[in-house]
């Protein structure tokens, strides 16, 4: 098994100690809020979706290092992409966390750092609970959780 | 190495040194690595592990007597059945009740707790009050709500101190003379707290309610005696007292214990059934319907003989040393923050740690082979009073060693290094 040290990558600890986008949106078009029942997390994902499109992510909230860090480089890999996008990259980023990749390290760009997170399966709803809640905010659901 | 004094030594001044050592030996799981490294476990308040003499009743069980039990006229059965009620017998001797047919097996705290707000805890009704205190797991929270619905009774709450304490004067604070059941731990599984029980009970059984104890943490750390509690009832698992999974106590004071309805209908509790009508036995069969966990309860009386191997004197000071011990290391580390400084506590350090997330932490420190719990504990209200989303727990068992400590103190400076 990898050494968890090696799960903290630089970037993870970066984007979990100065997360990007972390602010309130007052003119958000949707928005959701996430929870991890089990570990305390805790995120609200803030968005402006015009055109079918992704103009803006914010996001708020408390956890984990893994679960901030995949909140804030989802706030900046998002941003300016079609639904579909996001759908695929979501698809993407949950194949890499739980050790289905098969996609290209290259493609994720940011999120690749992720990739130690399949070691880790009690980490896997740390890494998703963002993307989980983005989801929900698109499709109008409110809450979501992830058990 | 130091020889273990007598028993008579122990009781007049300082107790028999602990030979950690030996303890440690008993102890199959702790033979392994963890990512390289010797195991640390300091995780007993979630379960214990289990010594050597219990995984060989429970497998005794299968291996040799595997019978049902209160059916069969065979040998086998007749052997089971034997080693069931003695389980019982000694359980009783454990929690000094007065009587063996008080004590009943179920499937753990939980499962003990469920029962009583389901019989119990349907006694009461729109304007009555069921006490809890706010340190309580939600194991004797969330069925005591349950209640309250289907009631219209009022759940009330007793409140914790900043140091994690729950005062006598905290309890008597929200007792009325519509409070028909307390409901407390008599430790707290994220504080350590031990709680004034018997204090409580007193003042509760002034105001004519029922005393429930959660006794989970309770029992492995410390010598439970239900006759000087005064509690009516007192519930305890078996996995965290060096015994198996699955099974679990309910003592009750018998007069109260059996006025209560039965709970679940079927096999061994009845003593007559028709298809117009059933009787039900007295204690405890009363509350044991269907097959029971034999092996669990023929596990756990192997558990309660090998802690009864031990002058507890010793045991207890051992405890106590240690957690003094970790107590000290912890509040050494820059930045960390202990939840639950009570003076009486058991063996458990809940902690926060500036800049690192408690399930950060918890994964580093498993890197280093030394298992922690991080979370809620299953007391969400509890980290709400205290105003952090979780924390991170360390908490003692009968073999750990200062060098257990030394090696949680050891990971925890490494990832508070890795994150700053």
């Amino acid at each position: 098994m990898m050494d968890p040290r090696e799960l903290y990558q630089e970037l993870i600890l970066d984007h979990g100690r100065r997360p990007r986008n972390f602010r309130p949106m007052p003119d958000a078009s949707h928005s959701a809020e996430g929870k991890n029942p089990l570990c305390g997390d805790h995120v609200i994902v803030r968005l402006r979706y015009k055109d079918g499109v992704v103009e803006d992510v914010a996001f708020e909230g408390s956890g984990c290092a893994i679960c901030t860090a995949a909140a804030s480089t989802m706030s900046e890999v998002v941003k300016g992409k079609t639904r579909a996008a996001v759908e695929t990259l979501f698809n993407e980023f949950h194949d890499l966390v739980t050790g289905k990749g098969t996609h290209d390290l290259e493609d994720l760009g940011k999120l690749a750092a992720f990739a130690g997170v399949s070691e880790f399966p009690m980490r896997v709803k740390c890494a998703t609970l963002a993307w989980h809640t983005l989801q929900s905010a698109l499709d109008g659901t409110t809450e979501v959780t992830t058990e | 190495m130091t020889q273990p004094a007598t028993r008579e030594e122990a009781r007049g001044g300082t107790p028999a040194a602990w030979d950690v050592a030996k303890v440690r030996r008993d102890f199959p799981a702790l033979d392994q690595t963890v990512h390289g490294r010797p195991l640390v476990y300091l995780d007993s308040a979630a379960t214990a592990l289990k010594p050597q003499a219990v995984i060989d009743a429970v497998t005794g069980v299968y291996a040799k007597d595997c019978a049902n039990v209160h059916r069969g006229v065979h040998l086998l059965s007749q052997r089971a059945t034997l080693a069931f009620e003695a389980a019982r017998e000694k359980t009783r001797r454990f929690v000094n009740a007065r009587e063996t047919s008080e004590i009943v097996f179920v499937r753990g705290t939980t499962e003990a707790i469920n029962l009583l707000a389901q019989t119990l805890g349907r006694r009461v009704g729109p304007g009555d009050e069921i006490l809890i205190t706010a340190l309580e797991h939600h194991s004797n929270l969330v069925p005591w709500q349950m209640a309250c619905e289907a009631t219209g009774a009022t759940l009330t709450v007793a409140e914790v101190s900043d140091t994690g304490e729950v005062t006598v004067e905290a309890v008597a604070a929200k007792l009325t003379d519509r409070t028909r059941i307390v409901a407390l731990a008599h430790a707290s599984n994220t504080l350590g707290t031990v709680l004034p029980v018997a204090e409580i009970a007193r003042l509760a059984h002034q105001r004519g309610a029922v005393v429930v104890v959660d006794g989970a943490q309770a029992a492995p750390h410390l010598r439970v005696d239900v006759q000087a509690l005064d509690a009516d009832f007192y519930a305890f698992s078996g996995h965290k007292v060096y015994g198996p999974t699955g099974i679990g106590v309910l003592y009750g004071k018998k007069a109260i214990f059996e006025s209560l309805p039965p709970w679940q209908g079927g096999g061994s509790m009845i003593r007559s059934v028709s298809l117009t009508k059933t009787t039900y036995k007295g204690l405890p069969d009363r509350f044991e319907a269907g097959t029971p966990d034999i092996a669990g309860a023929i596990g756990l009386g192997a558990a309660i003989d090998y802690l009864d191997s031990f002058d507890r004197a010793s045991l207890e000071a051992y405890e106590a040393r240690l957690l003094a011990y970790g107590t000290a290391a912890l509040e050494r580390i820059p930045g960390l923050r202990l939840i639950g400084t009570a003076k009486n506590k058991i063996g458990v350090l809940s902690f926060v740690m500036e800049g690192v997330h408690p399930h950060d932490l918890g994964t580093l420190v498993d890197g280093e082979g030394v298992a922690i719990r991080t979370g809620h504990h299953c007391t969400q209200p509890l980290m709400e009073r205290f105003c952090v989303p979780a924390t991170a727990r360390a908490s003692l068992g009968i073999y750990n060693t200062e060098t257990d400590i030394d090696r949680l103190v050891a990971a925890l400076r490494k990832a508070k290094e890795l994150f700053s």
